[in-house]
């Protein structure tokens, strides 16, 4: 599978996660989220970066709790729960948002 | 509904490179971690080798996994047993260890040590309150 973004084309696995993680690039997140019908707003822009963010640090995508709590920590409480992460990626937070970021299927997500 | 929180723990005892033994415990650690039992990690042998300071992978071009050790608590696994005789046989201390932490819900949030330095001995008492184990 394939995805275009940006004039070029991005390999993804059979799931649609991005094959190679270092070709990430904004204008990819864009092109998946208007796949899945989804606009990216600022508010869904600060939970890919935050996935990013911590992607560098700890080489894992997070399982939806410990997103949860993580976010909650980072960008306060009222962001730090299921309901408001759900509301912005309906297929879930762990594996929607971690697609669009470019990172890999959220290890510990079953 | 009830269920029965088992004793989980899962036994480190090879270095982190060179065969996938290491990288696949972590990822099933943090897989099972989901399932919300009693988990312990053992390293013991060539297994304290995983929790070293500074490795750098360049030179046998894998995948550097030592970071995710510090995300384990976030996955509330914290009790980490290193085996005090094995760090010794290969001339390490604590000191060369990552510094691994976890926040302790139930303490006001308080940052807290998620690695144990235990004997040789009170290891296998440890082992013996068990109910499974996972052999890496």
């Amino acid at each position: 599978m394939a995805i275009e973004a940006n004039g070029k084309t991005f390999e993804t696995d059979e799931e649609g996660y991005l094959t190679n993680l270092a070709e990430w690039e904004p204008a990819v997140a864009d092109a998946m989220a208007a796949e899945d019908d989804l606009p990216l707003t600022e508010e869904h822009w600060e939970i890919l970066n935050f996935l990013r963010e911590y992607y560098e640090e700890y080489q894992i995508a997070p399982a939806v709790r410990v997103l949860t709590k993580a976010v909650g920590k980072r960008l306060g409480k009222e962001k730090g729960n299921s309901k408001y992460l759900y509301a912005l990626f309906p297929y879930g937070p762990g594996k929607q948002a971690c697609r669009f970021a470019g990172l890999p299927k959220p290890t510990g997500c079953i | 509904m009830s269920e029965q929180i088992k004793k989980f723990m899962y036994v480190n005892r090879r270095a982190p490179y060179g065969t996938i033994y290491a990288w696949e415990s972590l990822e099933v650690v943090l897989i099972g971690a989901a399932f919300d039992q009693d988990v312990s990690l053992a390293f013991i042998d060539d297994g304290v080798y995983q929790l070293i300071k500074g490795q750098d992978t360049a030179e046998v071009e894998m995948k550097n996994f030592s970071p995710t050790y510090q995300a384990l608590g976030d996955y509330d696994v914290t009790k980490l047993f290193v085996e005090k005789e094995s760090l010794e046989e290969r001339g390490l201390t604590l000191e060369d260890l990552m510094p691994l932490t976890y926040e302790d819900e139930d303490d006001d949030w308080a940052e807290k040590d998620s690695i144990r330095l235990v004997s040789r001995a009170e290891l296998a008492d440890i082992m013996d309150e068990q109910d499974v184990f996972f052999s890496f």
